[in-house]
């Protein structure tokens, strides 16, 4: 019997499974087992899958995701620290036909970016937002954000975190769930197959959303931090699973029963 | 005596806190010292350096291009700082890792195996201060006692027990050092 | 005497704010200082000296916590770095306009917008010139080593309530990140009630008692008439300081023909290329402003009597420089050589480039 050859193999009736082309061939820079580097993946299968490459516009934040950038081929903007939803308002106002969507973290969009965020919300823009909470400021070594759990330890709350001292984590995405101009929230996770099934079919109607024009999607996705939490992968999940789903639990908080533009219209009337 | 020396390798090496090691000494025997690090996002798990100065004067620039000492201990650090080495001056290195070793002729060159050491140690953790040893023996800028103040002093007290396991890699260091010779 | 410490810049500003008996920190995380918030946290003051320790949301919210803590006549302060510091200009503005002390430390990083997180001085416009709306100044302070960032601290606070104005120190990564010997103060209580009676009683919000009508504190003039004279009050103030509290050191002026001009990191850098000059026997000098506002025009217009020529090293595309060329006044060329966008220039190249100017004559 003659030996196989990976070439042989490698043939396109073989193919199982196949990166995405919206995925650049850039090596990521994330830490092994963050959670960005699936959450990319997976926006770009959805962007891929509408076939909007050329209609997509994504605003990128500043924390470890600010290079998102150079993992999708799309076009990008790169907002100051929590100010992605004005432009993405601005964009998606100027240009309605586009997909306009912001990828923020927790320090980003819940504590420099609390204002932003909840008028985008509040105005209803035609936006998807993909909210990225890992609890923690992953991008400048571990400081405490405003969705790092009570007695929960980072840099700047070494002892854990204390309500006298630094209030108590944020549910942001509850607060947002009450705005009117929101049509979808979710909250999701990707740390097993199924849970990355799951959020990715959030994300795909949270783009699907901008064609109906009945106001915001927000997707949340609990996340891990290895590096910021000082656990390794594997038990950063279990610890995410553990503590964080307990604070933070999955599902849909809201979708709105309105269809289309004009029951949106009317809702709002 | 002035002595600039570079310290590079991976993060996680226990590069910083070798050169943090150093600093301390000298500042236990009443000389000056500074110790710039490289720092931000480049370090994860990429490359760290830190330069240290040791001087009997007060220290000018912390930043200097030009090294009387380079410690280097993997390839990228090789590439980058070799060619950094004041002519006559020292570089030591740990051949594991180093793909393409130094060439310089104009410069004494020296390695000691210290990941190999540590590892028969039983505990990588030494593998700095064994480099520490093996510069101590080439350039005893610090004596031995003054680094066990130092590391008195920079240590919180429920680490003071390892102090000795320390001193103990400073001392194989600097038997096992050798001159490199191409 | 104090104790003698090794530390990083960052945590010798933690470390000297706790000591001088500093009431509040203020703050949001962004590198390279992100160490002096950890460094406060973790040694939990509150608990000792009863300094609050905040992190807020963001810079915005930071300066703006400081307009609150002064204006009860506490020494509050805050630290960012560049972007950080952008966003709080429009705080700084009132603060200055409203006359509170205070303390900010900008820790600066290369821009513009989010650049990089290495040492930069390209916030010099930014600092001396105003950088926020309106006429306004705010003392600036420029350490070189590890010592003076903890022995600024100290000063900053002086400064601002001798004049009521803010103070900022103006350092970079190199200073923020380096660990040096410092020799930390004695430490000093924070002010009682009745000490800031004393020093600021005439104006801090600490509630109207009978004895005296209410305090406002505002940078609010509805009549403009009213808006020049708080205007003339605030020039006659800067011009004040800038007699009183020009601060610089001078290398080798003596019998320098030719004159480095640097502050900060840059000014430790041509120190070596001052020897590195000296050694090739060009007779070279530094002089380095210790304040860069107040900045010590009248020092170097003597030196521009003296010297060649005058060359600024700045890690910037050329700012101080301008106010060397104004010191300077046309007498002697001035130039600029600078690295930057987080780029640290050498001693060597420093000494190449001063080896140009006096060849070029420009
Ligand atoms: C005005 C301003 N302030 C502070 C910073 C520093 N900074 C960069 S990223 C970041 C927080 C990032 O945390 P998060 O949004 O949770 O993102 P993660 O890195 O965790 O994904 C901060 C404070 C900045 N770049 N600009
Ligand atoms: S620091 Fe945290 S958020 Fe940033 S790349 Fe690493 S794991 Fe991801
Ligand atoms: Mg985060």
């Amino acid at each position: 019997m003659a030996a196989i050859e990976i070439k042989d193999i490698i043939k396109k009736e073989n193919l199982v499974y196949g990166k995405t082309k919206i995925l650049t061939d850039n090596i990521m820079h994330y830490c092994p087992g963050c959670s960005h580097g699936v959450i990319h993946k997976i926006v770009a299968e959805v962007i891929e899958e509408l076939g909007i490459q050329e209609k997509t516009i994504g605003v990128s934040p500043v924390g470890c995701s600010v290079l998102a950038y150079n993992y999708l081929d799309i076009d990008w903007q790169q907002a100051a620290h929590g100010r992605a939803p004005a432009l993405a308002t601005a964009t998606k106002r100027l240009l309605p036909d586009h997909y306009v969507f912001t990828y923020q973290g927790d320090g980003d969009l819940a504590s420099i970016g609390t204002a932003e965020i909840l008028h985008a919300c509040n105005r209803g823009e035609n936006i998807t937002v993909i909210f990225v909470n890992n609890a923690i400021y992953g991008m400048t070594g571990g400081q405490m954000a405003p969705t790092t759990l009570m007695g929960m330890a980072t840099a700047t709350s070494p002892y854990g975190r204390e309500a006298a001292l630094h209030g108590y984590p944020l549910k942001i995405t509850e607060l947002i769930a009450q705005l009117p101009g929101v049509a979808y929230v979710t909250r999701q996770s990707v740390q097993t197959p199924a849970a990355v099934r799951k959020a990715k079919k959030a994300i795909k109607k949270g783009f699907e959303n901008q064609d109906k024009k009945i106001g915001t999607s927000f997707i949340e996705i609990v996340s891990t931090c290895s590096s910021g939490w000082k656990l390794s992968p594997v038990d950063s999940n279990r610890w995410m699973e553990e503590h964080m789903f307990k604070f933070y639990p999955l599902g849909d908080l809201k979708d709105s029963e309105r269809n289309s533009e004009e029951e949106y219209k009317k809702y709002i009337e | 005596m002035t002595e600039e020396i570079i310290i590079a390798g991976f993060g996680g090496q226990g590069v910083l806190s070798m050169g943090k090691i150093l600093a301390y000494s000298g500042v236990m025997q009443n000389q000056e010292v500074t110790w710039m690090p490289s720092y931000g996002p480049e370090m994860r798990g990429g490359t760290a350096n830190v330069t240290v100065i040791v001087s009997d004067e007060r220290i000018s620039s912390p930043i200097v291009h030009q090294y009387d000492t380079a410690i280097i201990l993997n390839q990228q650090s090789m590439d980058k700082f070799e060619k950094t080495v004041k002519t006559g001056g020292i570089l030591l290195f740990d051949p594991n890792g180093i793909t393409h070793p130094p060439k310089r002729t104009d410069i004494k060159i020296f390695a000691i195996d210290g990941v190999e050491e540590a590892t028969r140690m039983g505990n990588p953790k030494t593998f700095n201060m064994i480099v520490l040893g093996a510069y101590l023996k080439i350039k005893p800028v610090v004596k031995t006692e003054n680094v066990e103040k130092g590391l008195r002093k920079s240590l919180p007290e429920r680490h003071h027990k390892l102090i000795p396991m320390n001193i103990d890699a400073i001392k194989l260091g600097m038997e096992k050092v050798k001159e490199f010779s191409l | 005497m104090g104790e003698l410490k090794l530390m990083k810049g960052n945590e010798a500003i933690a470390e000297a704010a706790m000591r001088c008996g500093c009431d509040g920190y203020f703050g949001y995380p962004i590198t390279p200082q992100s160490e002096i918030m950890e460094t406060l946290m973790l040694a939990k003051p509150w608990e000792t000296t009863g300094m609050v320790v905040l992190q807020a949301e963001s810079e915005v919210a930071s300066i703006n916590m400081l307009y609150g803590g002064a204006s009860c006549g506490k020494k509050v302060m805050t630290s960012s770095s560049s972007p950080g510091i952008s966003l709080m200009l429009e705080g700084i503005s009132y603060l200055a306009g409203a006359e509170l002390p205070c303390l900010i430390v900008n820790v600066v990083r290369g821009g513009p917008g989010l650049g990089t997180i290495q040492p930069s001085q390209a916030d010099y416009f930014q600092t001396t010139k105003g950088g926020g709306h309106g006429d306004y100044q705010v003392i600036a302070l420029a350490p070189a080593s590890v010592q003076e960032m903890n022995d600024f601290v100290g000063l900053g606070f002086d400064l601002a309530f001798k004049y009521r104005i803010p103070s900022l120190i103006l350092t970079d990564g190199v200073i923020g990140q380096m660990m040096e010997k410092v020799i930390v103060a004695e430490s000093k209580p924070r002010w009682t009630d009745a000490e800031i009676k004393k020093i600021s009683g005439t104006w801090a919000t600490t509630g109207k008692t009978k004895d005296r009508e209410r305090h406002v504190i505002t940078s609010l003039n509805l009549e403009s008439e009213k808006q020049e004279i708080h205007n003339h009050h605030l020039q006659a103030k800067y011009r004040e300081i800038e007699v009183n509290e020009v601060r610089f050191e001078e290398f080798q002026t003596k019998d320098a023909e030719y004159l480095y001009v640097a502050y900060g990191s840059s000014a430790r850098i041509c120190q070596k290329s001052v020897q590195l000059a000296r050694a090739k026997g060009i007779k070279v000098g530094l002089l380095r402003p210790i304040t860069v506002w107040p900045y010590p025009t009248v020092r170097l217009s003597e030196l521009a009597n003296q010297v060649k020529g005058m060359l600024a090293v700045e890690m910037s595309a050329g700012q101080m420089v301008y106010d060397v060329r104004l010191a300077a006044n046309g007498k002697i060329p001035v130039s600029h050589f600078g690295r930057y966008g987080g780029v640290i220039p050498s001693p060597d190249e420093v000494l190449v480039a001063m080896e140009k100017f006096i060849k070029e004559g420009k």
